[in-house]
């Protein structure tokens, strides 16, 4: 379960995509990091990502965790956006999750991620839909 | 100063269930509720969909088709909905976060049943009317639920639009003509505090509601605004099911050429908040520079807002810029269950 804290610093990642552009080399971090993991920077510049992309790779969760268990079976898809960005989203609105391949058009949308049972904080943020 | 829409979008939720669907569940003559409704399938939102995350969706398409509107200079965003997903916690600080809105903005979060949409609609154009804001965001929204075998449960959808008001002369797509509302104590429908499920007065909804506001607002903005209905090339009114706007329509005056490209509720439902408002971003998606458009909302309680607006050269433009209302609707459907709806609108019980 994520705290309604951490759920708050994110948001500025979670709900508008976010990212960390290294001013040294130019790498593109999401999530944003403090350094950077290619030339080890410190500097960074605050970039928004496109919200198109393709499928690199995915998975099928049969046995969701619990949270996920009316969203059975989850799509958990490695997506690649226009910019180069790779990043790990759940997929929605798969009628069949194996029509999901390498390749596939998506986009995100932002979408309820997860919450804290019935009296808790709401989670958002972005998953991949087909395009 | 003119004041018009500057950018405009709807969000239609890709899940649908056929109205067979629920009426084999409840033992109910399908085509009987078809003929009298209307109705051929509704809308469902996903698990993951929700007032707050159509609202985000529908706004995003409205600043795509804006011409490059700074989000930082909306001033006002109104939510209105009668399914906020929170009870306490405003639905727009979200939709404004995740917009890069906030924070210098004021944000309210407003509730009149189906009308809540124009209420915000119209607070955003009075504020930028006023000078107050430059530009402020007016959205409809709904993930609205009827009890299980309730005649509610055939129609109630889910669904958004945006509506992005601005007063620079070279943004306005439509310009607003006039602005009436006709508001009185009618208890039609109303859902009590704690209450999942909202109770409505059967046939009382239809003629001293429904009608009453609807044929009243729409008449007092055209007495406001000295036009006739063949002044206008386009009228859009609330959509609880499929035949009560077509009747209402006809019975002001109006043909059904200019009905029925805003008529989106037989395959759509009832989007409340979000219905009128949906229903016009369809005949923005299709209007011509000079069309005039009349839009009338219904909220139970009861009142009506109505809105005329000339359509502007620059709206063909943008048009294609983001989804069509009728695409979405038309496109990329995925048909469920009873079973799964259940499932998904949360009327099976878990284990704690």
């Amino acid at each position: 379960m994520i705290s309604p804290a951490r759920s708050w610093r994110e948001a500025p990642q979670r709900y508008r995509l976010e990212a960390a552009k290294c001013t040294g080399c130019g790498r593109v971090c999401y999530p944003p990091r403090v350094v950077c993991p290619s030339c080890r920077g410190r500097d960074f510049e605050h970039v928004v990502l496109p919200r198109e992309g393709n499928v690199v790779t995915h998975t099928v969760v049969r046995v969701p965790p619990q949270g996920f268990v009316e969203q059975s079976p989850l799509t958990i898809a490695l997506v690649q956006l226009k910019d180069g960005t790779r990043l790990m989203v759940q997929m929605a609105d798969v009628a069949d999750p194996e029509t999901v391949h390498a390749g596939m058009p998506v986009r995100l949308e932002f979408r309820r991620i997860n919450s804290d049972g019935e009296a808790g904080v709401i989670y958002y943020g972005h998953k991949a839909v087909p395009a | 100063m003119t004041v018009g829409i500057i950018g405009y979008g709807a969000f239609v939720p890709r899940r649908r269930i056929r109205l067979e669907e629920i009426a084999a569940v409840w033992g109910a003559d399908a085509d009987s509720y078809r003929r009298g409704l209307q109705l051929h399938e509704k809308s469902v939102p996903g698990k993951d969909e929700d007032t707050i995350t159509m609202s985000v969706e529908a706004a995003r398409r409205a600043f795509v088709r804006s011409g490059g509107v700074d989000p930082a200079e909306v001033g006002a965003v109104y939510v209105g909905s009668e399914s906020h997903p929170y009870a306490v916690k405003p639905s727009g600080t979200i939709v404004g976060e995740a917009l890069g809105i906030n924070p210098e903005v004021h944000i309210a979060d407003l509730e009149f049943a189906c009308k809540a949409g124009t209420e915000g609609m119209y607070l955003a154009q009075s504020l930028v009317k006023a000078g107050e804001v430059k530009y402020a965001l007016g959205i409809g929204a709904d993930t609205s639920q009827g009890a299980p075998g309730d005649a509610l449960e055939y129609s109630a959808a889910a669904g958004a639009a945006a509506f992005l008001f601005g007063a620079d002369e070279e943004r306005i797509l439509a310009e607003v003509v006039a602005t009436y509302s006709w508001t009185t104590d009618t208890p039609d429908f109303w859902r009590r505090a704690y209450m999942h499920y909202p109770r409505h007065g059967s046939r009382f909804t239809g003629e001293p509601a429904y009608f009453r506001h609807i044929t009243n607002s729409a008449r007092g903005i055209m007495e406001k605004a000295g036009l006739e209905p063949e002044d206008f090339a386009f009228a859009v009114f609330h959509q609880p099911n499929g035949k009560f706007p077509i009747r209402v329509g006809k019975r002001l005056g109006f043909t059904m050429e200019q009905l029925e490209t805003g008529w989106l509720s037989p395959w759509l439902g009832n989007t409340y908040s979000g219905a009128s408002p949906m229903g016009l971003t369809a005949i923005l998606d299709v209007a011509r520079p000079g069309d005039l458009i009349l839009l009338t909302s219904f909220g139970s309680g009861a009142g009506s807002d109505s809105f005329v607006f000339r359509v502007t050269e620059r709206l063909p433009k943008v048009q294609e810029l983001a989804p069509l209302t009728r695409v979405q609707l038309d496109n990329d459907k995925i048909h469920v269950s009873y079973g799964e709806y259940a499932k998904l609108r949360g009327k099976i019980r878990m284990a704690e």
